[in-house]
């Protein structure tokens, strides 16, 4: 939290269930019950209107035949189901959205640590690489695709080109299976990578100057002031870092979408994608609904072992 | 934390021969970091330079090769030709009260919320909270779905407040701004309340004044996420009257064909505003990231 006040210890009785509940126990009763309802309310409308009743409407669909196009609608019972769990091509989606999870998360963790590691120690371009290694995370995804897709080019891009200055024949990038993840991973890496490295760099900051110069005086090095000292200060942020773009990379969709459509040949096709090709092109709303909460029901279990994980580290 | 050094003495004689020998290793090595460092800087700013350096390229020079970094005949024609074409002015409209609307209501929706969460007690009180954030980790692309069947329902596809009511469902900033309240001393308000203020005085003249921080980290963070959200409204336009920002450039430049220069213009256009904002609040930004966390 952003420093000042430390919390105001909550009036529990020893041994009172933790997290939630214990989160909610420091409360002064007001003279109403109601009034705290009331402030509750708008929100509560939106999350009932626009979250929970699409999720329980989206989990009926996945049991119907029901089409984007309207038409006659029957129950269907398991069979959209079925369909789902035996396809290979959802199957290959989700090799797709783990491969670039797997791709993209410890490149953008360790990037962003890298590149903290040099703000911090170069403090005099503080702001200049603050603004050039963030810069990139506000751009609008379609911004981003333009430019790199216009780099990646394989005739007339700016990689190739230069590449070819030096004699080099230059890889065929989005346009071939090989190539085309890696491609979608590095530009990823570089539109998205300043979230962590803002993390990272407050984490860093917030590590007291005396500790550093203590091991100074002790004779430590740069290097050893880094391995042994930074380093394990930031495990926690560490775990943390890892855990959200874990989860943010499981969701990848729209800059993949836009940079190759999912293609070649399907190589670079999401889970996400998938869903939507399936609703929004196939019309099969019940189809994409049953995929959909098949993905929801394996990101949430993710979400929650990597949450387990890191609040084990974190104790 | 190391206790030995609560505070380094003034130089003393025992560190007095350490120094130089710090001091120039410090200097060789500090003209490698800072040389690596601007290198580095540099190399993550190319993709943007190389946008600009395109954009401002006569349409025949953008494809030559080698590619060249500079022309001679710079010029603003492919600024003047997007511009012209007025869509982009259009959709930039869009994103602006899109994502005004959907800061607003998420500043205040969260706030109410989180401020009941905080200081009342209710019945249900612990359940609602706990099916709130339970929220957080459903993906809301996984909702694409029914989200516009519901949409089409209601009559609101291809509309401002289609696009823009979905994203005001923000658990996350219910459960920061909670925490941020929780964490405000009782006594402040319990002095207004003397006074007489009632409940919703209390949080406007005492809880919020208190949390500058947090609501514009909470506001800028979700300015961005919805100025450069796709994939709902995405979805939910089919009008290229209606699209936002990041949708039109991805949807429709791709129709303009290859004139590189003036899809690169596009793309420097589409950067500029938030590139304003990140400019205008980059200390907030900052320290927001810092403070909460936010976004996960």
């Amino acid at each position: 939290m952003t420093s000042q006040t430390s919390a105001p210890e909550p009036r529990t009785s020893p041994g009172a269930p933790p997290s939630a509940a214990r989160d909610l126990v420091d409360v002064r009763r007001g003279p109403t019950t109601w009034t705290g309802l009331w402030f509750v309310l708008p929100f509560l409308a939106f999350y009932l209107l626009f979250l929970l009743w699409p999720a329980v409407v989206g989990l009926g669909y996945a049991f119907t035949d029901r089409s984007l196009a309207g038409g006659p609608l029957s129950f269907v019972g398991t069979a959209n189901w079925r369909e789902s769990l035996t396809d290979p091509a959802l199957y290959d989606s989700l090799w797709n959205t783990l491969w670039f999870t797997v791709l993209s998360v410890p490149l953008m963790v360790l990037l962003a640590l890298g590149m903290a590691l040099l703000t911090d120690h170069a403090r005099r371009l503080g702001w200049f690489l603050r603004l050039s290694f963030f810069a990139p995370f506000v751009l609008p995804v379609a911004v981003m695709t333009l430019i790199w897709n216009w780099m990646y080019n394989p005739s007339l891009g700016l990689f190739n080109g230069t590449l070819a200055r030096f004699g080099v024949q230059g890889p065929e990038w989005l346009f071939s299976e090989d190539t085309a993840m890696f491609s979608v991973v590095i530009a990823t890496a570089w539109w998205q990578v300043g979230f962590n490295y803002l993390l990272y760099l407050a984490a860093m900051q917030s590590i007291p100057k005396e500790v550093y110069e203590a091991a100074s005086i002790d004779g430590a090095g740069t290097w050893q002031r880094i391995g042994r000292i930074t380093l394990p200060l930031l495990a926690r942020t560490t775990a943390l870092i890892t855990v959200l773009q874990l989860i943010g990379s499981l969701r990848v969709f729209e800059q993949i979408y836009l940079m190759t459509m999912g293609g070649p040949n399907f190589a670079t096709r999401t889970v996400i994608q998938y869903i939507y090709d399936s609703g929004f092109v196939g019309l099969r709303v019940g189809l994409a609904s049953s995929m959909a909460y098949i993905f929801m029901v394996l990101i949430i279990a993710a979400s929650i072992a990597q949450f387990r994980l890191f609040s084990r580290k974190e104790a | 934390m190391v206790t030995s050094t609560t505070r380094p003495a003034a130089p003393t004689a025992a560190s007095a021969p350490a120094r130089p020998l710090r001091r120039r290793r410090v200097t060789v090595g500090s003209t490698a970091l800072y040389t690596v460092a601007a290198l580095a800087a540099l190399l993550w700013l190319v993709p943007l330079l190389w946008a600009f350096a395109t954009s401002v390229k006569p349409e025949g020079e953008t494809t030559a090769m080698p590619p060249a970094w500079f022309t001679p005949d710079a010029t603003f024609e492919a600024y003047a030709q997007v511009l012209g074409r007025g869509d982009i002015i259009r959709w930039t409209m869009n994103s602006l009260i899109i994502t005004v609307i959907v800061t607003a209501l998420t500043l205040v929706v969260c706030v109410l919320a989180a401020y009941g969460f905080s200081r009342f007690d209710f019945r249900g009180r612990s359940w609602l909270f706990a099916l709130i954030i339970g929220g957080i980790l459903i993906p809301p692309q996984t909702l694409i779905v029914p989200q516009f069947v519901l949409m089409t329902q209601l009559g609101l596809v291809d509309t401002y407040w289609g696009v823009a009511l979905p994203q005001v469902v923000a658990p996350v900033f219910v459960f920061i701004l909670k925490r941020f309240f929780d964490a405000i001393p009782r006594d402040y308000e319990d002095a207004a309340r003397i006074d007489g203020a009632g409940s919703v005085r209390v949080l406007w003249s005492v809880i919020l004044p208190l949390s500058r921080p947090i609501l514009t980290a909470v506001g800028i963070f979700t300015f961005i996420g919805a100025w450069n959200n796709f994939l709902w409204p995405f979805i939910v336009t089919n009008d290229p009257e209606m699209m936002t920002l990041p949708v039109g450039l991805g949807t429709v430049l791709g129709q303009y064909g290859i004139q590189y220069a003036q899809v690169m213009a596009s793309a420097v256009l589409g950067a500029i505003p938030l590139l304003i904002v990140f400019l205008l609040f980059q200390r907030h930004i900052v320290t927001g990231v810092a403070g909460a966390g936010i976004k996960g």
